[in-house]
Order: C-alpha cells, then sequence, then structure tokens
C-alpha cells in the first residue's frame, strides 16, 4: 500500500532509524528518504531543527503530522497502518514485546551510542570505550537471551515478526559489524541474526542500503 | 465491607490511625481508591469509577488470600517503580506492596528470579500476567484498565507523550543509575560521577524543554496528567534531590514540578511514603 505523504528524516547508521525503516517495509508503506548527516551536524540544520528542535533522528513526516523518536513512531504507525500488525494480540506477549524492545533501547543502545563512546574515550581511554560497549551490550544480550527462551519461535516472540524483532536486528546488526562482540554466547540471538538477514524488509533496512550510505 | 461505600465512617477510621502530617495526602489517596467520590482538590477530572469494579476493589484489598489483587514488586528509591506507582494510583488501582531490598540484593532471590530473572524492579503480577520494566507495565495498565486514560486519544499528543516518555527512559535514567556512577567513580573519580549525571540529565531536561514549551500548561502536555508527567515527575524529584540540578534553567519544567508537587496521586508514590521507605537517607 503506497502512501507518497510519508517523509522519514534518516541517518543510515542509526539504529532508531532502521528501526522505522524495517517497520515501514514490513507494513508495505513507500516512503521519501530524507538523509541527515549526524556527523556532518545537519541535525543541527535551521531546516530539520523546525521539524524536530531536539535535533535527533529518525523523525516520521505524515501529512501534517511530525513523530520524532522511533517508540513513539513505531505505535503511530501501529495505530495508523494496521496491517501487518507489529504487535501480538494478547496482554502477556505484547508486555513481553515492549519489555524487549526497552531493554535495546534503555540498556544497551543509549550507552553505546556516539556521544556516550566519545566521552569516555576522552575521558578513560580509546580501549575502554569499546570494553564498555562490549559490556553494556553483552550485559542485555544475556538479558534478552533469558528473557525470550519461554517465548520464541521462528522469531522473537513466536512464529511471526513482531516489535522485539524491529528492536533486536538493528542492535544484532551493530554488535556484529561495529563492536565484534562474541555472538556464540548468544545462541538465540544469534539465530534471530540468520533470519533477519532472510526477509527483504529487514535487509532493505539495512544501513549499507540506505541512499546516503558511503558506497 | 458495606461501611467503606461511607466516605464519613472510612474518614473517622482513618483520621483516627494516620498520623496528622500524612493525614491529608493518605486520606486521598485511600478514599480515591474506595469511595466513589472524589473530594480533594484534584486539579484534574476523575471520572468516578463504577460501582461494580469498585466492589471488586474493595473486597480484593481487604481479601488475605485474593488472587484478583495486583502485586507490585517494588523499591521505595527506584524511579522506575515510582512511576508505576503514580500510574497505579493515578487509575485508582489498589495493590500490594512488595518490597525488593536492592541493597541487600532481594533481586537476586530465587522466589524472585523466578518472577522476574532480568532481576529488575518494578514487576506488575495481575493474576497470571507478570510484567516487567516500567514501559511495558505502564502501556499494560492501559490497556487494561482504561479508566483515567494516560494516553491521550489524539495522535499528535499521544506521540508526543510517549517521545517525553521515551527521552527520560531512554536517554536520562539508564546514564544516572547507580551502577554507571559507579564506574564513573572507579574509573575517573568522584567528582566526574556526579558531572557525567548532571551532563545527561541537563541534555535531557533541555531536550524536554524544548519538545514540550508549545504544550505544555498546567502538566507536561496540556491540563491533564498523562504519560509524559508519569516519568517525568519521579525524574525532576530525583534531578533535584540526588543531583543538584538547577531546574531554574528548565522554565516549562518546573512550572509543571509545582503541579506535581501538589498532586496527592504522586505524593503518595513518592518514596518516602513506601512500606520499605528507610528514613533519614
Amino acid at each position: 500500500m503506497a502512501d507518497q505523504q510519508l517523509r522519514l528524516y534518516s541517518y543510515f547508521r542509526s539504529s532508531c532509524s532502521y528501526r522505522v525503516r524495517i517497520a515501514l517495509n514490513l507494513k508495505g508503506l513507500k516512503y521519501e528518504y530524507k538523509a541527515v548527516n549526524l556527523l556532518k551536524g545537519e541535525q543541527f540544520s535551521p531546516e530539520f531543527r523546525k521539524l524536530n528542535p531536539i535535533g535527533y533522528v529518525p523523525v516520521l513526516v505524515d501529512g501534517d503530522i511530525v513523530v520524532s523518536d522511533s517508540f513513539a513512531i513505531l505505535l503511530y504507525l501501529e495505530e495508523k497502518y494496521p496491517q501487518h500488525p507489529l504487535l501480538p494480540k494478547d496482554l502477556q506477549r505484547k508486555a513481553v514485546n515492549f519489555q524487549a524492545a526497552n531493554i535495546v533501547s534503555s540498556s544497551i543502545q543509549p550507552l553505546q551510542n556516539l556521544a556516550v563512546l566519545k566521552y569516555i574515550e576522552e575521558k578513560v581511554s580509546p580501549d575502554e570505550k569499546m570494553e564498555w560497549a562490549k559490556v553494556h551490550i553483552g550485559k542485555g544480550f544475556a538479558a534478552l537471551e533469558d528473557l525470550l527462551k519461554n517465548y520464541a519461535g521462528r522469531f522473537a516472540t513466536g512464529d511471526d515478526v513482531s516489535f522485539a524483532d524491529i528492536f533486536l536486528a538493528p542492535q544484532i546488526h551493530a554488535a556484529f559489524t561495529r563492536f565484534n562482540l562474541d555472538m556464540t554466547q548468544f545462541p538465540l540471538l544469534s539465530r534471530l541474526h540468520e533470519a533477519y538477514n532472510e526477509i527483504p524488509a529487514f535487509v532493505d533496512a539495512r544501513p549499507d542500503k540506505q541512499p546516503d550510505a558511503p558506497s | 465491607m458495606k461501611f467503606f461505600h461511607n466516605p464519613n465512617h472510612l474518614h473517622s477510621l482513618v483520621s483516627s490511625i494516620i498520623d496528622t502530617s500524612k493525614k491529608k495526602a493518605q486520606f486521598n489517596y485511600f478514599t480515591r481508591c474506595f469511595t466513589t467520590r472524589v473530594d480533594f482538590e484534584s486539579p484534574h477530572t476523575n471520572p468516578p469509577m463504577d460501582s461494580s469494579k469498585l466492589q471488586e476493589n474493595t473486597e480484593a484489598s481487604y481479601s488475605s488470600s485474593s488472587s484478583s489483587k495486583l502485586v507490585l514488586y517494588s523499591y521505595w528509591q527506584s524511579s522506575c517503580s515510582w512511576r508505576v506507582r503514580f500510574a497505579l494510583n493515578l487509575k485508582g488501582l489498589s495493590y500490594d506492596y512488595k518490597p525488593v531490598n536492592l541493597e541487600k540484593g532481594e533481586q537476586f532471590s530465587p522466589e524472585f528470579e523466578r518472577l522476574n530473572p532480568l532481576h529488575c524492579v518494578p514487576v506488575l503480577v495481575d493474576g497470571d500476567v507478570v510484567v516487567s520494566d516500567s514501559f511495558a507495565i505502564l502501556l499494560y495498565l492501559e490497556e487494561k484498565y482504561p479508566q483515567r486514560p494516560l494516553l491521550p486519544a489524539d495522535p499528535r499528543l499521544k506521540a508526543l507523550n510517549l517521545q517525553g516518555a521515551s527521552i527520560i527512559s531512554s536517554s536520562i535514567q539508564p546514564l544516572h543509575m547507580l551502577s554507571k556512577l559507579k564506574y564513573m567513580e572507579e574509573k575517573i573519580g568522584s567528582e566526574e560521577s556526579l558531572s557525567w549525571a548532571q551532563l545527561h540529565i541537563g541534555k535531557g531536561f533541555l531536550a524536554l524543554e524544548k519538545l514540550l514549551k508549545d504544550f505544555a500548561s498546567k502538566f507536561a502536555t496540556g491540563n491533564e496528567v498523562y504519560m509524559t508527567d508519569v516519568f517525568l515527575a519521579p525524574q525532576i524529584a530525583i534531578a533535584a534531590a540526588r543531583f543538584n540540578i538547577n531546574m531554574s534553567t528548565f522554565p516549562s519544567l518546573s512550572r509543571v514540578n509545582e503541579t506535581y508537587k501538589g498532586l496527592p496521586e504522586f505524593q503518595a508514590s513518592s518514596p518516602e511514603r513506601q512500606p520499605d521507605a528507610v528514613h533519614g537517607k
């Protein structure tokens, strides 16, 4: 179902933007990709600031509605475009999806984003920065393995792709490609990573596939 | 159990057992749970609970072997637990409070681990359903107990509230958790841990100030308490009390904070009012 009025402000490597790209693809929603280069500070341009004064990506523009923050955007999409639902109806399973999403978005991603890593690199050392990232990703991944072991099927919380998978895929991708984490200690997450690589909606959302990825 | 439906009788019973300094907040909290009439100066309108649901609540709360009552595993100082306590009060939901002493490591007990192998509070138990993580619990409560909605129906305002909550739960609170501060102290120094906390709280509050400045009035996103307030109220209280954040640089946040301070549901949820509070800390 095409919807030409959707615009997504995104940075190719931002895992928060990656989550929204996956969701848009899963729901079959076409959108205009507007690149915001975070390294060049384009999030502070007057044009972008008018849209999102905080300067974060992703931002979704849907007609005259502007939504920022990946969590808020995903719940907005889920309500406005109910095709390919991202959340199970069962309240327990739905809660597990939110819990898994929050392990990623509160316990892992904020502790290994660019600003935090730079701080540690400057105040402590470059080695410490990588150690810090690995420790926090590792702890979060161990928590996810524990949480999902009683719920996972083909995907994180059953046999259908859901909210948890949308948060997991970018985080696992980052662990593999940017932090060289030893993923053998996380068998479920490793298996899910393989499963996501088979799904076009996930593959097309990957950083290296975006218009602003360096060639 | 019928006499609990008589506000006057309840008032005299409660008044006689509650310390006068806490009387107002506690009285208002209890009467909100157990009567259909809300008679404190609440800044918002609160639709009365229907009497059949009310009956269920009062019976459940006084039955010693109730399986229909909500149970909340909480630690008095945990800001994530605070959010849920606040929301339960707003929705007029009574619950059993089960303290988990994080300082003593009770989150690692076999009993608690069975409930939440991730060893975190808060955990909500609602019959057969067990929910961990404050955001997941709040969204669960919102769906299961739609009275006193915490998310507005308007899609823009709803998204705004989720964004506000997300900024706090992802960009602020995780960065000033004890474990992170301890790390900073060990690796860099004790002054560093305070500056680290202040840096991230300051950044987050600045973001919220920008986000909410065109929307905030009595509360963060308008005239009603919504999801952003549930996250923001504990966050501001902690920022001021533990990290010496100067709130005067955030005028919109300061203004809504004054409203929170006077809100009985928020007062009743505060750490010092919890059964496991240790005074003088």
